[in-house]
């Protein structure tokens, strides 16, 4: 479950942003995972309600004011992009081999599909 | 508050008094937009534990495999063959410490890592660890990840190559099951060939299956029980050093 110590980071994160903002209450977060990025978005989501639920990780009461109460996850999901230097062109891999539908040839360069970042929050 | 005019009334309600809870008013809400990388403080802590590492003239490895592949195994091999040793290793298990006291008893300077349940290292564990290892005079590091083939996979450590460990016994598919890690290694250390004809170990489709999943990636076929392979790996990675520039520091750096 290394999701947990995504979860744990997002919290952090979020708290970060929220108290420089200066919102007193973090109602939804939006997060960017990529297909290739090695999460469950299952296991993220009971992660997810683990760490919130926990009323005082770091021992920081101000955090327990801002995710004190539910909070919305909304999950992004990037599909995966590679390059094929030959074709010079972007594709979408088909599956889990990376083969370019023009020319066949393997890619090893993925564009997009690893990401695993807080990218909206909503706060009062 | 009241949540309309500021007037400091209407305590919180208390939990389970639905019938007296006042009608929540909408909050109004703003949105932040932004983006923050979840990895971003694993990140900056493994490209601190690079540019350390580059300070002392190592070369640093993240050995990664499913459980029982033989990282501990060939790494014991390659404490022993290694041509300047001692060679340098963090060893990440749950709760023994018998991977370090094999480690050492193969001629490694090895500190241990206690994971608990953590199902993979982040870089600031091998930071701390880093700091009990005495590293004069060494050329390479290993770092023995916690055996999984997921978890690790986005957590950089601060390594300069990632090998993963597949050995004949674990099924010629493999790479094609777990291929985020799979991808991400610069080599792949295909493990237990002495065992290969015993197990009816299907070579040319492991092999073409690595090759679409990890066509960078080199291969080398070793045996940790035999030796089998070890001098080309050892070849290798002393080039990847070379490249690097990397040179061997006798005392620790200012
Ligand atoms: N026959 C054979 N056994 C091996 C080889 N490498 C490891 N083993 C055995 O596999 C088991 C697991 O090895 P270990 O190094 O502890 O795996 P780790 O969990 O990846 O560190 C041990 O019993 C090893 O002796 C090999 O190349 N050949
Ligand atoms: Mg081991
Ligand atoms: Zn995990
Ligand atoms: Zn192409």
């Amino acid at each position: 479950m290394h999701e947990l110590a995504l979860m744990e980071e997002l919290r952090r994160l979020a708290v970060q942003e929220a108290r420089a903002q200066g919102a007193s209450r973090i109602h939804r977060l939006r997060l960017r995972i990529g297909s290739q990025a090695g999460v469950d978005p299952e296991a993220l989501r009971q992660a997810f309600a683990v760490v919130m639920g926990a009323s005082d990780p770091q021992g920081q009461p101000e955090d327990a004011e801002l995710c004190g109460r539910p909070i919305a996850l909304d999950l992004d999901v990037v599909p995966t992009v590679c390059f094929c230097p030959d074709c010079a062109q972007e594709f979408h891999p088909a599956d889990v081999i990376h083969a370019c539908p023009r020319c066949g040839a393997l890619a090893s360069r993925i564009l997009r599909g690893r990401e695993l970042e807080l990218v909206g929050l909503e706060v009062s | 508050m009241c949540g309309q005019c500021g007037c400091g009334g209407g305590a919180a309600p208390e939990v389970g008094a639905t019938a007296a809870t006042p009608i929540d008013a909408p909050e109004a809400t703003r949105q932040l937009t932004l983006q923050r990388r979840l990895l971003e403080r694993n990140d900056l802590q493994a490209a601190a534990n690079r540019s350390h590492f580059e300070q002392h003239g190592l070369l640093a490895l993240n050995l990664l495999s499913a459980p029982g592949s033989g990282k501990t195994a060939l790494l014991e091999q390659l404490a022993a063959r290694w041509p300047h040793p001692p060679v340098g290793v963090i060893v990440g298990d749950l709760a023994t410490d018998n991977d370090a006291r094999r480690l050492q008893a193969a001629g490694a300077r090895a500190v241990q890592i206690r994971t608990g349940d953590l199902c993979h290292l982040e870089a600031h564990l091998v930071e701390r660890a880093f700091a009990q290892l005495d590293s004069r005079g060494m050329e390479l590091l290993v770092i023995e990840n916690v055996g999984n083939l997921v978890c690790p996979t986005g957590f950089d450590l601060g390594e300069h190559l990632r090998l993963a460990v597949l050995s004949v016994t674990e099924g010629e598919d493999k790479p094609l099951k777990y291929p985020a890690l799979f991808r991400s290694a610069d080599a792949v250390l295909l493990n237990k060939i002495d065992l290969a004809e015993a197990v009816a170990f299907r070579r040319d489709e492991a092999l073409a299956n690595l090759a679409t999943i990890a066509p960078a990636a080199r291969l080398f076929e070793v045996s940790a029980r035999s030796g089998t392979g070890l001098v080309e790996l050892i070849g290798w990675l002393e080039q990847q050093r070379s490249q690097r520039g990397l040179q061997a520091r006798a005392h620790a750096h200012g």
